[in-house]
């Protein structure tokens, strides 16, 4: 961790990647490079691949071809202690916050701590009470059950979790979705600060213009399994793309057609 | 014609990759077992809830089928009077076939619905991913300490029902077929030898890992939300049950056909 930092490798470069189920193809050759420290959100519309290339990346999916290069090293196809080894450096927001109901609170915040890592539970409960102060939750929370909570604490919860073991990469899936405008508000603000907090690379994914423009460094918008526009993010409504113009803007009427049927 | 070879061919070639996938889910939880992190907290909470919370739908079935068969075997056997032979045929009976058999299809669907539903529910809401990103390995962590539970547990709980399908029996041999109850004792003890028991144990450990393994696999493999979980849940269920029956068969023949 010492060495100096090489600016030529990007943190995580993903090239050509591939990904299809039976005979529908969701990632097309896929291109995509986010530096280290940077915020990359990725927009698009449901059903575009966007989980899939998250997954693809954190390992939970198999590309069918493409590379996905973490500190510059190759991760497609890597064997299971390398992987678990790579897993280590990954935090992830998921959509539905998939906090483990049969576990308290603070149990599910020092999972990764103590199942992951072996740390003593002692330990991990003063850890995972101290992440939780930081989503702003009172150490009383850490004792309940995650079905006690609304929607927007276990957001909350699920956050302290992903950031729990300090990990170098964040993702974030859809970390608004189902939420009210003030809580998704609420969310954002927290992203932007445990991401700068910890110095970590974050990849976004979402739908919400409002907190994409909140987070991100940068947008990269996917559209039939490529990467169709990037740039920063004051640049997106001068994009000059009337697919990324027809997204931001919420219009019916465009070049995208909605699919009909789920990736 | 060649449509409807076509189709055997189709579905032959789809159970052979369904028992391929099965295989290997087994053979990496199995192997998963070969190295620590070990997770002694979630096995014994299976022992718990597969052993103990099972005791009473075991014990009431088990209680009752010991009953039936003292019944059933006595009617039938009056016949050709061989009513003598009823603490014999129950002891027998329970203990190799009726006690592990009967246990097994409760505790599968008792528990291996239970599994497959929590499972399949930890799959559809992204939990089961949430693991593998949190550096714990799902089969390590989930599928290993119920398969490790269902093989240990089973065995004395059909120990359990081997006790109480006698004492079924015993019930009505004295109370209702007048069977002076030393004799009955004496008869149940003395045709009845160590492989009796032990074979049935054996067959117990295998059905509590069918069990587990069924619940496991097919939760493991949900998708789709709530159908697909309730889907999980029903082949957990029959897949279990056809799988202790015609393993039972094999055993049987493993231990007993000369």
């Amino acid at each position: 961790m010492s060495d100096a930092p090489v600016p030529k490798i990007p943190k995580i470069a993903v090239a050509g990647l591939k990904k299809s189920f039976g005979s529908k193809s969701v990632l097309d050759g896929l291109d995509i490079a986010c530096d280290a420290g940077e915020s990359l959100v990725i927009i698009g519309g449901s059903g575009t691949g966007k989980s899939v290339l998250i997954k693809c990346i954190l390992g939970l999916l198999r590309p069918d071809a493409g590379s996905i290069r973490i500190d510059g090293e190759e991760t497609v196809g890597i064997g299971n202690a390398a992987r678990a080894r790579l897993m280590l450096k990954f935090g992830m927001l998921f959509q539905g916050s998939a906090l483990f109901d049969s576990l308290s609170v603070w149990e599910n915040v020092a999972f990764g701590l103590i199942q992951g890592r072996g740390m003593p539970r002692q330990q991990a409960h003063q850890i995972a009470l101290e992440k939780l102060a930081s989503v702003g939750l009172g150490p009383e929370v850490g004792s309940l059950g995650p079905a006690e909570l609304s929607g927007g604490m276990q957001k909350r919860v699920a956050l302290a979790r992903a950031i729990a073991a300090e990990p170098e990469i964040l993702f974030f899936d859809e970390p608004t979705t189902g939420l009210d405008p003030i809580m998704a508000d609420v969310i954002n603000r927290l992203i932007g600060e445990r991401v700068r907090g910890l110095g970590a690379t974050a990849i976004s994914i979402t739908h919400d213009m409002t907190s994409a423009r909140k987070i991100a460094d940068r947008i990269a918008m996917l559209h039939k399994g490529r990467i169709i526009w990037q740039g920063p993010t004051a640049e997106i409504d001068r994009a000059d793309n009337p697919f990324v113009d027809q997204f931001i803007n919420g219009r019916a009427e465009g070049p995208i057609q909605m699919e009909v049927r789920a990736a | 014609m060649t449509d409807f070879l076509a189709s055997i061919g189709a579905a032959f070639l789809t159970f052979l990759a369904a028992a391929g996938r099965l295989a290997l889910f087994t053979g990496r939880a199995l192997a998963a077992g070969a190295s620590p992190p070990y997770y002694p907290r979630m096995i014994a909470r299976q022992i718990v809830f597969v052993g103990y919370y099972s005791l009473p739908v075991v014990g009431l079935t088990a209680l009752f089928t010991g009953m039936v068969l003292a019944l059933q075997s006595y009617t039938g056997f009056a016949r050709f009077n061989a009513e003598g032979a009823v603490a014999t045929v129950v002891v027998l009976s329970v203990t190799r076939e009726l006690g592990p058999v009967i246990a097994a299809l409760m505790v599968a669907g008792r528990v291996g619905a239970a599994m497959a539903a929590e499972i399949g529910t930890m799959r559809v809401t992204e939990q089961i991913d949430a693991l593998t990103t949190l550096s714990t390995d799902p089969l390590r962590y989930l599928v290993l300490p119920r398969l490790l539970a269902g093989a240990l547990t089973l065995p004395a709980l059909v120990l359990v029902a081997d006790i109480i399908g006698v004492f079924g029996g015993f019930l009505v041999g004295t109370y209702k077929l007048s069977f002076n109850p030393v004799a009955y004792l004496t008869q149940t003890e003395q045709y009845l030898a160590t492989t009796d028991v032990v074979s049935g144990l054996v067959k117990a450990a295998v059905f509590g890992f069918l069990v587990a393994l069924m619940g496991c696999y097919q939760g493991y493999h949900s998708r789709g939300g709530a159908e697909g979980v309730g889907q999980a849940t029903t082949y957990a269920v029959v897949s279990a049950s056809i799988l202790i029956l015609l393993s039972d068969y094999f055993l049987t023949q493993a231990f007993f056909a000369r």
